[in-house]
């Protein structure tokens, strides 16, 4: 609480700021003009039940979306007040934002260059340069214990929860300012993501983080604010203590959150 | 066994279905083997008195009537080997851009469109578009150079559609996970994307030999001759621009156009011919069963 406090509540930096965002896949239109800001520094928990938007819009963030030929975009999404759609270096934009997608991928390579690749591909090559990071980020990834002894073996053969934790890795490998994490816990034992969830409120102190999950409570456990995304729109937006307090503005989100609906 | 266990007619007819339905998918398979067994073994059988190491490495002699294939057997090495070394990169490149990089628009379309319409084409239709285009206008005459840049026009859309499955066999999540820590197309394509479907391209590939080898009509329009001297077990008779002998065509030769021919020799041929082929291709199982072995997901 002592970070968030002298972080003045009163004007919070802005780290991406979304407006009027419109996405549809082929005509039908997923994402109806949403408009919302992250602070930097904070964790945004994102919760609402499927077919919401919610990956869509974190692909909208860092532009992977273009790899959808179908998708089609309008309105602004901003990352550290730059315009996304105007970056020349979207390479450089993925690398500010780590994504870790809801399901576990290990890259058909060692544990090591699943880790290594992402510096590799931004041209850090030298072994005394890439070893410490990829320590780094299996121990924020609580991996280094397991896998330690065994780098050199297929990132693909490990159990789905490994996996997971070393698509973590993979995400934070490239030092990202911005760490997006759709459905991290699905494949995850609760021990494990007690220890992950730890290390992301560590993480918060240096990064920005998105949180897409359908474990409501693990929004509440973990997240300054909260957003309700229901069929491309956004419900609510707010404290996640008032999201959760029975209090919040909409009925809908008073009902999702006590599992009444959704 | 009366009670909850017993056999209802019902189960009972279901159980008949099944064992006519096993015994009829499995006589069909089996019935796949007699050809190839018949025709292996009636070939081996007429040409065992000719097959030796001797025809294998021997030129023809005494006006092709008698003697061995080599000039044939190293043509058709010649004409495989170029037009493959023509049609694999292009081919493979091709299927990369294909399926890594193009967009559904109108251009990519037509060269789908292209793609398998050219694979549709017949081989003598081939065969005259490379006497037009290579031997006339292009000026390469009667050549090894003509004949293989045309079996390389033949084998491509094939090449393009093989690699083009293989690379599609890699999960998009790889490709996904890739893009999301700002790796290129490229890097994607080069560090998980290629060495994921190698076995698929390279056994594309492989099968295409076998057909480069038996093709005869394309060979005969462009550069491949009746005969040829050439040294005995000589490995470099030819040079790019000369016409040479061909296996297919040298069978055909054989079989209709010499009189008196030694009666093994045609069945002699076909088995070098059908050999190589086989060899190939089994060639081809065993790279695909170890490359899927190391096979990473």
């Amino acid at each position: 609480m002592t970070e968030s406090a002298t972080h003045a509540p009163a004007s919070p930096v802005k780290e991406i700021e979304v407006s009027d965002l419109r996405l549809a896949y082929g005509g039908k239109e997923v994402i109806h003009g949403i408009s919302f800001n992250v602070h930097r520094n904070e964790i945004l928990a994102v919760i609402g039940p499927a077919q919401s938007g919610k990956t869509s819009m974190l692909r909208c963030l860092n532009r992977t979306i273009d790899f959808t030929a179908s998708a089609s975009v309008s309105g602004c999404v901003k990352v550290g007040g730059q315009d996304v759609r105007a970056m020349k270096d979207v390479f450089a934009l993925r690398r500010r934002i780590g994504m870790v997608a809801p399901l576990p991928t290990g890259l058909p390579l060692s544990i090591y260059d699943n880790v290594a690749f992402a510096p590799r591909c931004s041209g850090v090559t030298r072994k005394a340069d890439l070893e410490p990071v990829v320590e780094k980020c299996l121990r924020q990834a609580a991996l280094w214990d397991e896998v330690k002894d065994r780098l050199d073996s297929l990132g693909t053969a490990l159990s789905g929860g490994q996996q997971q934790r070393l698509t973590i890795a993979r995400a934070l490998s490239h030092q990202p300012e911005i760490l997006c994490l759709d459905e991290f816990s699905i494949a995850i034992d609760p021990v494990t993501t007690m220890r992950i969830e730890d290390v992301l409120k560590e993480l918060r102190e240096e990064i920005t983080i998105i949180l897409v999950t359908n474990l409501t409570q693990q929004a509440r456990r973990l997240s300054d604010r909260t957003m309700f995304l229901l069929e491309g729109d956004i419900v609510e937006i707010d404290a996640t203590d008032v999201i959760y307090s029975g209090e919040s503005k909409s009925e809908k989100t008073r009902g999702y959150v006590s599992g009444m609906f959704g | 066994m009366a009670g909850r266990f017993a056999k209802t007619p019902h189960i009972a007819r279901k159980e008949i279905a099944e064992s006519v339905a096993r015994s009829v998918f499995g006589l069909m398979s089996a019935a796949m083997i007699v050809p190839l067994v018949l025709i292996v073994g009636y070939l081996v059988v007429l040409a065992w008195p000719a097959l030796s190491l001797e025809f294998l490495l021997d030129v023809p002699k005494r006006g092709m009537t008698d003697g061995g294939i080599w000039p044939a057997f190293v043509g058709t090495l010649y004409l495989v080997g170029i037009s493959l070394l023509v049609s694999t990169p292009i081919g493979v490149l091709a299927a990369i851009y294909l399926n890594e990089y193009a967009k559904d628009n109108w251009f990519n379309r037509l060269v789908n469109l292209a793609v398998i319409n050219l694979a549709g084409v017949p081989s003598i239709v081939h065969a005259l578009f490379g006497l037009g285009a290579f031997v006339y206008a292009a000026r390469f005459g009667y050549s090894i150079l003509s004949a293989s840049l045309t079996l390389a026009i033949m084998t491509l859309p094939v090449i393009i559609a093989s690699t083009r499955e293989a690379l599609a066999s890699v999960p998009m999540a790889f490709r996904e996970a890739c893009w999301n820590v700002g790796a290129t197309r490229w890097q994607t394509v080069r560090a998980v994307v290629l060495p994921n479907s190698i076995s698929g391209i390279l056994t594309g590939v492989i099968l295409q030999v076998s057909r480069a080898a038996g093709e005869t009509a394309p060979v005969m329009f462009t550069g491949a001759v009746f005969f040829k001297a050439v040294q005995r077990g000589d490995l470099f008779p030819y040079g790019l621009g000369d016409q040479c002998m061909a296996l297919s065509m040298h069978l055909y030769t054989l079989a209709t156009q010499v009189p008196n021919v030694k009666e093994a020799l045609p069945y002699a041929t076909a088995v070098v011919l059908l050999g190589s082929v086989l060899l190939v291709n089994a060639t081809a199982i065993v790279l695909r069963i170890w490359l899927r072995n190391r096979k990473k997901w």
